[in-house]
């Protein structure tokens, strides 16, 4: 996994609630074996008419807008438990998804794909949205180390809520894989004092 | 302390506890299938890790395979790759695979309590978020990413913090034509598809200990359209009568081991909830989706609502464009195209016998084409003793073979652009029965109802 610290960028807007792991990638795009080239397919209905032409007023399509952080509406993630959905954002470039409310699945997804979920409240992700609208060179600064959002042109600074290990592992690129392997000790003593193995 | 059902799982399954809160959690059985688990596979290669208990992994091949013809080689060539891949990781690994082909063969929701893994008490997971189906037999059961699959697979451990716990009863008895189908079409009406995020939740109650096993897990299976982590019911004499005498059930003297630990799963009087909501079986209606996410539900009989809150207006009328519905409109008498019956929600036996205790005698409406996809070999085997598929036939409704099918329209089956399916399935997002499908959540008896009439029609006008 990538690390994260810091990231300048401005934002995409996507002002639509409960945006589902359907939509992000369909499930047609999950037949391949890799982990890798689902950014083509991302949002792949909402993004291309089915001739595949682009479709003008989808925010991906939209000149205007660019950068590494999507803003989008709350309950971002809900459904399937793809982490293709993940995959997809992160190989289309984005490194922090701004919502004021994440499917538990997808954030646990986005952690371990190296995407983070930045959880805002209602009120900030109003004003943010229509802020990017107004002016889509916004710039965002993202800091996980001190976990907080800032927007300079406000002079404002947010601060978000991030598990510490969770925290740990994205700075540092690591990931629970590593982590439970080295419990093997305590996992083994575990299984021999279980009482329910029929 | 009193303790929930669920606490007491959880806390039984703690390996270890470490600093921040998360806890090392150990996971009895993980199932996996062709679709999430090829990277899985891949990233323990890539480390060079093996795993590490591979006899509590079980395989089968559902999401991508085809529901005619299952005796041929796949035609499609992706997903073909696909499954060819499961099986060669099951063979260089050791897992047991109840692919294509095996007389045990279905989707994987349906097949675990089928063979009797599903047990009380036990962990599971699944790189798929209806895992929570396992949750009826008072298990801890959830969905889970590809990353933590490859996790299960190296250490048979998860690192998860605790979710919080919320109590849903329904209390009293349902009038008729209403079925575990729409209690929870109802439940999540009214707290929204985001309403249970961060819970994990037990459903209690007169009305739910009444159901059957079936009845109980289409009703945990829909947990996660709340954004709940999962679901489960206190195990019972309904439960134990299910699970005995299945090929992994215990047996003898570890069947009475295993009732001893079952009795001891239930909600302690007095043990707390983070939140509980009670509902009354009598204020549940036959119901059906209108829109693009689970949670936009009303009763059949009911109106497209007209007024919803300014934040959520974009998002609203996006998808009632989507659906080509109006505000306020009532669906009664919209003429449909497709009736799906299938999927981990609704594809049981007990399901394929209330569709054809329904159309016996009758026939589908000329306009509708009425597929059914048993959700096991299991299943279909077994309506084919009960003579059901010569009363489906009759019907002319179409009888396949087994997998996840126009749920999510991996394989072939797919609802065509602009049609109505009303479907037994769990999810009518835009786009989930194929590009441009338009689906309606509802019952098995709804469906088989709407698949004569041809219309949505008032189903409590035309039980049998
Ligand atoms: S039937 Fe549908 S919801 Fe169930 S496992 Fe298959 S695709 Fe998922």
């Amino acid at each position: 996994m990538e690390r994260f610290q810091t990231l300048h960028s401005p934002a995409v807007p996507l002002p639509l609630e409960n945006i589902d792991t359907d939509q992000i990638i369909p499930a047609r795009f999950l037949k391949a074996t890799t982990r890798e080239g689902f950014g083509d397919n991302l949002f792949r209905d909402w993004r291309y008419n089915p001739d595949n032409s682009p479709k003008p007023e989808f925010a991906l399509n939209n000149p205007r807008y660019s950068g590494q952080v999507l803003v989008a509406g709350k309950n971002f993630g809900c459904g399937s438990s793809r982490e293709h959905a993940a995959w997809a954002l992160y190989d289309y470039g984005f490194r922090v998804v701004i919502s004021s409310y994440f499917a538990d699945i997808f954030r646990g997804n986005a952690l371990n794909t190296g995407l983070l979920p930045l959880q805002v409240s209602d009120e900030t992700l109003g004003r943010l949205l229509a802020a990017i609208h107004e002016n889509p060179a916004l710039e965002l600064v993202v800091d996980l180390p001190s976990q907080t959002l800032a927007v300079p042109a406000w002079g404002e600074t947010f601060s978000f809520a991030i598990d510490p290990y969770k925290k740990e592992c994205l700075i540092n690129g690591y990931d629970d894989i590593d982590f439970l392997v080295n419990q093997k000790p305590a996992i083994e003593a575990f299984e021999k004092q279980r009482a329910w193995v029929w | 302390m009193p303790r929930t059902l669920f606490d007491k799982i959880w806390d039984a399954h703690v390996v270890r506890s470490i600093e921040g809160g998360q806890d090392v959690l150990y996971i009895d059985r993980h199932l996996i299938h062709e679709v999430t688990s090829p990277q899985a596979f891949d990233e323990l290669a890539a480390r060079d890790l093996g795993l590490f208990r591979p006899s509590q992994i079980i395989a089968t091949a559902d999401h991508n395979v085809p529901t005619l013809n299952q005796h041929l080689p796949i035609e499609e060539p992706l997903s073909r790759s696909q499954v060819d891949k499961l099986t060669e990781n099951c063979q260089k690994y050791g897992i047991e695979l109840y692919g294509l082909g095996h007389q045990r063969q279905g989707i994987v929701h349906v097949i675990g309590p089928e063979l009797g893994l599903t047990q009380p008490g036990l962990t599971m997971v699944c790189g798929d978020s209806h895992t929570s189906t396992h949750g009826a037999f008072g298990a801890v059961a959830f969905g889970i990413g590809t990353s933590q699959v490859a996790q299960v697979m190296a250490s048979q451990c998860l690192l998860l913090s605790r979710p919080k716990r919320m109590r849903i009863s329904v209390e009293g008895e349902l009038r008729p034509g209403v079925t575990a189908k729409d209690i929870i079409l109802y439940i999540i009406s009214q707290l929204g598809t985001g309403g249970a995020t961060g819970h994990f939740v037990e459903y209690a109650g007169s009305a739910i200990r009444a159901l059957s096993m079936e009845g109980r897990m289409t009703i945990c299976n829909m947990s996660i359209e709340m954004g709940a982590r999962g679901g489960l019911i206190a195990p019972d004499a309904t439960t134990f009568a299910y699970v005995q005498g299945r090929p992994f059930a215990p047996q003898g003297e570890a069947w009475d081991a295993a009732l001893g630990y079952w009795q001891t799963l239930y909600t302690e009087e007095g043990a707390t909830f983070d939140t509980e909501y009670t509902y009354q079986a009598a204020d549940i209606a036959p119901m059906i989706t209108y829109g693009t996410n689970p949670g936009m539900g009303i009763p059949i009989t009911g109106h497209v609502p007209s007024e919803v809150p300014t934040t959520e207006a974009e998002s609203f009328d996006k998808s009632l464009k989507y659906m080509g519905l109006q505000r306020g409109e009532s669906l009664l008498g919209k003429q449909i195209d497709y009736v799906f019956i299938g999927s981990c929600t609704n594809s049981r036996i007990e399901d394929l016998r209330t569709v054809a205790a329904y159309v016996q005698g009758k026939r589908k409406a000329g306009h509708v084409e009425a597929i059914i996809v048993p959700g096991s070999k299991q299943v279909e085997q077994q309506a084919i003793a009960e003579g059901i598929d010569k009363v489906l036939a009759a019907a002319g409704f179409e009888l396949r073979e087994p997998g996840c099918s126009a749920c999510l329209a991996m394989n072939e089956d797919k609802i065509p652009a602009g049609k109505y399916c009303v479907a037994t399935s769990n999810r009518n997002f835009e786009g989930r029965q194929g590009p441009g499908s338009r689906t309606l959540l509802a019952s098995p008896l709804v469906a088989a109802i709407t698949a004569v009439q041809g219309r949505i029609v008032d189903i409590t006008e035309y039980l049998n």
